[in-house]
């Protein structure tokens, strides 16, 4: 459900999966997901079958992992809204799903300045504005609020993408395992972060590219592999006398 | 003590994972660990009674999926600065054939 973007087709599956293994509590989430909770570890592999059959992959809520990119409806349906910022937020989730990080990680975009999708505490945040976009990085809503700062101005999507790469790629060879972008960024300071991704064309270049790399198999989703019967045996339990 | 209980062929049990086995009075996790030993414990975390097989194995401890103790798999006690003990159970490996023991009252 990248960017929070779903179909009724999608929103059935999920309904139907909900039904037939009689998922006890259902949430929407800060992340724009959906939520299952209290369900019984051996009926995770079906599940997974019926839910990755309807196209759905893991959300990596459980890992060091991205996460989601929340989304507004951008200039679609809001007068407001500058850019395509729902387009926009799937593709950052296409380019970033599945990838291991330091620590969680979460994107969002925001349509225009009032910033509905909350990107200055993401750890990188897009605000559209009606001249490109604004990067922001290193935020977090956390136990410690941090807003973003601001990385640059960009005028295209594709350099959104290409920033983020970057950005993304340098915060895993950079940071400490555990440590979120917040906290890096306060640590190594945001000149240091500037000089590598803004001045250095060719080194931001670079960190893309080897996040792209990362990414190809990466890429993979997890749930699928137990869905199709990796390590079945631990979901059922072995009963004696 | 009881007689060693055949449970499962050592195969049967994911590296780094775990298997439950039900008794009549409780669950049992059976834990094996990167180098191949096994270990069982009561598949309840000290704390609030978390299910430990869902956990992940790290040497020859297991997280609690619910709050993150760490439990040692040998002894039972928590690790670290929490405090608790769940029960440990006998296990042995021969002929690729785990077996359990569980005392009896």
């Amino acid at each position: 459900m990248f960017g929070g973007l779903c179909t009724p087709s999608d929103l059935r599956a999920i309904a139907d999966v909900a039904d037939k293994y009689n998922v006890p509590e259902m949430k929407v989430t800060g992340g724009q997901r959906i939520d299952m909770f209290g369900i019984q570890k051996g009926d995770l592999p079906a599940m997974w079958k019926d839910l990755s059959e309807a196209g759905f992959v893991s959300g990596h809520t459980y890992g060091k992992a991205m996460r989601t990119c929340k989304t507004c409806v951008g200039d679609t349906w809001c007068r407001m809204g500058t850019q395509d910022s729902t387009g926009l937020g799937i593709k950052l989730e296409e380019l970033t799903w599945g990838s291991w990080m330091p620590h969680k990680y979460k994107l969002a975009v925001s349509g225009c300045p009032r910033n509905c999708a909350e990107a200055t505490i993401k750890d990188f945040g897009v605000v559209c504005v009606e001249s490109g976009y604004e990067l922001h990085v290193g935020g977090n809503g956390g136990i410690k609020v941090r807003v973003t700062d601001f990385l640059t101005k960009v005028e295209t999507e594709e350099e959104v993408l290409e920033y983020c790469g970057a950005f993304s790629q340098l915060y895993r060879e950079d940071a400490h395992y555990l440590e979120r972008t917040a906290p890096w960024v306060e640590r190594v300071g945001l000149k240091k972060i500037k000089k590598a991704i803004i001045d250095d064309e060719e080194n931001r270049k670079a960190l893309h590219a080897r996040f792209l790399i990362s990414q190809k198999p990466a890429q993979i989703d997890p749930w699928k592999a137990h869905a199709e019967g990796k390590n079945a045996n631990e979901f059922i339990p072995i009963t004696i006398e | 003590m009881s007689d060693w209980i055949e449970i499962t062929q050592l195969d049967e049990i994911p590296v780094l994972g775990s298997r439950v086995v039900k008794t009549a009075d409780e669950n049992i996790a059976i834990f094996r660990t990167s180098d191949d030993r096994i270990f069982a414990v009561k598949d309840a975390c000290p704390h609030k009674q978390g299910p430990l097989s869902q956990g992940i194995v790290h040497g020859t401890a297991i997280t609690c999926p619910l709050h993150n103790w760490k439990i040692d798999l040998a002894s039972g006690e928590a690790l670290g600065a929490d405090e608790g003990c769940t029960n440990v159970y006998d296990t042995k490996v021969e002929n690729n054939m785990v077996y359990l023991r569980i005392p009896v009252d």
